[in-house]
């Protein structure tokens, strides 16, 4: 395969090169070397929030608007994988049957494979590829998180988190994590009672944070009865403008990459140690507490 | 590092019975599996663009409608259309004996029935996928 050759409209390519960067296999750098000089023109939206908060139907929705703007949209979506077993079950595809077959439209599963945080690890791989190959919007879904799975803010240009009505009192609303992350906030099913108070605890939560020059607006909107997606869209729209007129988009993107180069360099740090001769041995004096833990990884770390 | 096997499990066609694409699933997941479960009332189109996009190992259909003789050669077509054909393509479901030679005459490899322990599927599936 010639991966600079590599079109939207090859389907098939598209879905192998993903294949081997999440696996890792033989040659998957070279994916990289042919692709990355034609990545940076996508715009990533960041999808989060808890389970069953509509996330898959949001995306549907939101990438049907796009390709009614002409967009190519490339969509990951992340579901758990099983610690015991590796296995998972990966459904966020039910809720976008009608994208399945869109020339428009490529959509990518993922298993969390034992990464924290709401996303997989090859989550950045799988954007670089769609995004050289021609992706004008990416949409990352992320598993349903709880309160600290803020990877997603790492992998994103814009965040949109996904609420509904119920969850909880106020004090939910205050803690730290994964309420400070988002960019556009979305209480989804806001045909349910309790929307515009859930509505008025984010705003006041909001209220208090420290200032910054852009204040993530709070919108209600139902995925399935398809209300107030345009006014999803257009705040999309408003803060990826305001992010390029400021830099705050380079910025961000650097912060990004760096993120991605850390996670590479992580990578191949781990699977060097695992090669070496000494890591069973040390890792039998750690058992047997003859060495602790700083001295055992100093020791293997000099013989990299 | 564990490569999974990519299952796609899909119901093609107009019946409304998931529950045994919804035991295979659960029991592909438990074998190791990633599986990605694409719902009811699947066209063959949406069925093989699903599996190309998500570069599946395995196509497992599930269909009790009776109209397996129609929609599997269908799909086995759009995969060999699709330069997917390498991808392993099995069936379950209510399927007359006399109905399985011409199904595995179209690229279907294995037809599961009725009563058919998990295991047997899984083992299928595993020896099988070309990797």
């Amino acid at each position: 395969m010639n991966y600079k050759e590599v079109t939207w409209k090859n389907k098939r390519q598209i879905g192998r090169m993903i294949t081997m960067v999440e696996n890792a296999v033989e040659g998957h750098e070279e994916v990289f070397e042919a692709l990355y000089e034609k990545t940076g023109s996508a715009y990533v939206i960041g999808i989060t929030g808890p389970p069953g908060a509509g996330k898959s139907s949001l995306t549907d929705i939101l990438a049907r608007s796009f390709i009614s703007r002409d967009k190519n949209v490339g969509i990951i979506a992340i579901d758990p994988t099983s610690p015991f077993t590796g296995g998972s079950i990966l459904g966020d595809r039910i809720r976008m049957n009608e994208l399945s077959t869109d020339p428009r439209v490529f959509i990518r599963s993922m298993g969390s494979r034992g990464q924290l945080g709401g996303l997989s690890a090859a989550t950045s791989s799988a954007v670089q590829i769609l995004d050289a190959v021609g992706a004008d919007i990416i949409i990352i879904e992320t598993v349903g998180v709880g309160q600290s799975e803020v990877e997603i803010v790492k992998h994103a240009d814009s965040i949109l988190m996904v609420m509904v009505p119920g969850l909880g009192d106020d004090i939910q609303a205050m803690k730290a994590g994964i309420m400070e992350i988002g960019d556009i906030f979305v209480i989804n099913k806001s045909d349910l009672p309790g929307a515009n108070k859930t509505k008025i605890e984010v705003e006041a939560m909001l209220s208090f944070m420290p200032k910054k020059s852009w204040r993530p607006p709070v919108l209600l909107a139902s995925a399935t009865k398809e209300e107030g997606i345009e006014e999803v869209v257009d705040a999309l729209e408003s803060h990826r403008a305001f992010q390029e007129e400021d830099g705050l988009l380079f910025e961000r993107r650097k912060r990004n990459l760096n993120e991605l180069l850390f996670e590479i360099l992580q990578d191949k740090l781990f699977r060097q140690v695992k090669k070496l001769e000494d890591y069973p041995l040390v890792l039998e004096e750690l058992t047997e507490k003859t060495i602790d833990p700083y001295a055992a990884a100093n020791q293997l770390f000099e013989k990299i | 590092m564990e490569k999974p096997i990519r299952v796609l499990v899909g119901k093609p066609g107009l019946d409304g019975h998931d529950r045994g694409a919804k035991v295979i699933a659960r029991a592909l997941r438990d074998a190791g599996m990633e599986v990605i479960y694409t719902g009811l009332r699947q066209t063959p189109e949406q069925i093989v663009q699903a599996a190309i996009q998500e570069d599946v190992d395995c196509v497992a259909v599930s269909i009790l409608s009776g109209a397996h003789n129609t929609l599997l050669p269908k799909i086995n077509q759009l995969l060999i259309d699709g330069d997917a054909a390498d991808i392993l393509f099995v069936a379950g479901g209510v399927i007359p004996e006399a109905d399985i030679q011409f199904l595995k005459d179209n690229g279907v490899k294995a037809v599961f029935t009725p009563g058919t322990p998990t295991t047997v599927s899984i083992d299928f599936i595993k020896e099988n996928v070309k990797r």
